[in-house]
């Protein structure tokens, strides 16, 4: 058992390791102000928000047990405190986590 | 050799009131009990978040290992939500390059590209000057990386008092805090429309393949994206 679990976790440190490091690779060929770059900069920003979508709207783990409706209120009161923070990152992230659990207990 | 200076205001980011430390703490003590849920010991689970440093792909293999899948399920699985480092990757290391900088710092510093140091740096670099960008990267990567593998020891300590309402709370925590952090990144027409395309996209494709979601849906809604932003601009 131990043995396997070192060999996974081996495993998925070369499978996440590899992306960053062919990434370098090709960033030594690349301009910033290139065409290119700037297809990158849009792939990068809409996995990571295709990532956090999937992550909020059809979670594994423990969020699963939360319902749908509940998980659409805590994001989008979240946003809301975002803005009315004048963009603060503490307040929302608090915020979220507090009303996720008072209304879980209820 | 590294610069202290920017090594180490590199490393002060994660001090500041709103900083990525928060939602990066929080989410590696969920993983650190998690991983002592499904049966690895102390070491192990500290030298998994040491080796691997990326959230999703952590949880996809602690998930792949419980339903018994074999290493090659495992690497899969993992390459293919972890891909996303490719492109994030190729978006940040241009901009950090230099030539009086030895090559070595780019190949090892590239470990710290993660959702927190990504968008720390994508936020921050035009205040320092370019040749100094990869020890002010190395700091901020040093920085959240030590968060991470102290608060999966923390987690793995802890797991046995952490209970489901506690666990739902540090798993809400994550993506409120990113997508918070990425809707402030939202400045140019290229960038509104990515994060707003990926984020309809990506779950729009888990749909038809839960595995390549975020792959197809992001590659869609990146290069969709691109082609607007070039077209709006002319």
């Amino acid at each position: 058992m131990t043995t396997s679990v070192v060999l996974a976790i081996l495993v998925t440190s070369l499978a996440t390791f590899s992306s960053r490091f062919i990434g370098v690779i090709t960033s030594e060929k690349i301009k910033e102000n290139s065409k290119i770059f700037r297809w990158f900069n849009c792939l990068a920003y809409s996995t990571l928000a295709a990532l956090i979508a999937r992550v909020v709207i059809f979670p594994s783990g423990v969020l699963s047990e939360v319902d749908y409706l509940v998980r659409i209120i805590v994001i989008i009161s979240s946003i809301i405190v975002f803005y009315l923070t004048k963009k603060n990152l503490v307040y929302p992230t608090v915020f979220s986590a507090i009303i996720l659990a008072l209304i879980n207990s209820y | 050799m590294i610069s202290p200076k920017y090594f180490f205001k590199g490393l002060s980011c994660v001090k500041s009131f709103d900083s990525p430390a928060i939602a990066l703490g929080c989410c590696m003590v969920a993983i650190g009990a998690l991983f002592k849920n499904i049966g690895f010991n102390l070491q192990e689970s500290v030298f998994s978040t040491f080796l691997t440093y990326a959230l999703p792909g952590s949880l996809v293999m602690a998930e792949t290992m419980i339903i018994g899948g074999s290493l090659l399920n495992i690497f899969f699985a993992v390459w293919l939500v972890n891909s996303r480092l490719y492109p994030m990757t190729v978006s940040l290391m241009p901009l950090m390059m230099h030539k009086s900088q030895p090559k070595w710092k780019y190949y090892l510093s590239c470990h710290f590209v993660a959702v927190s140091a990504w968008l720390i740096m994508k936020n921050n670099y035009k205040s320092i000057d370019r040749e100094n960008r990869i020890d002010y990267w190395i700091g901020v990567g040093t920085a959240t990386w030590s968060i991470a593998i102290i608060a999966t020891f923390i987690g793995y300590i802890l797991a046995d008092y952490l209970n489901k309402d506690i666990m739902i709370g540090l798993a809400i925590v994550n993506p409120v805090y990113f997508m918070c952090m990425m809707i402030g990144s939202m400045k140019t027409f290229q960038i509104n429309s990515s994060v707003i395309l990926g984020a309809v996209l990506g779950p729009a494709f888990y749909l038809i393949s839960p595995e390549w979601c975020i792959l197809f849906g992001g590659l869609i809604a990146g290069t969709i994206a691109f082609v607007l932003g070039e077209k709006n601009d002319n």
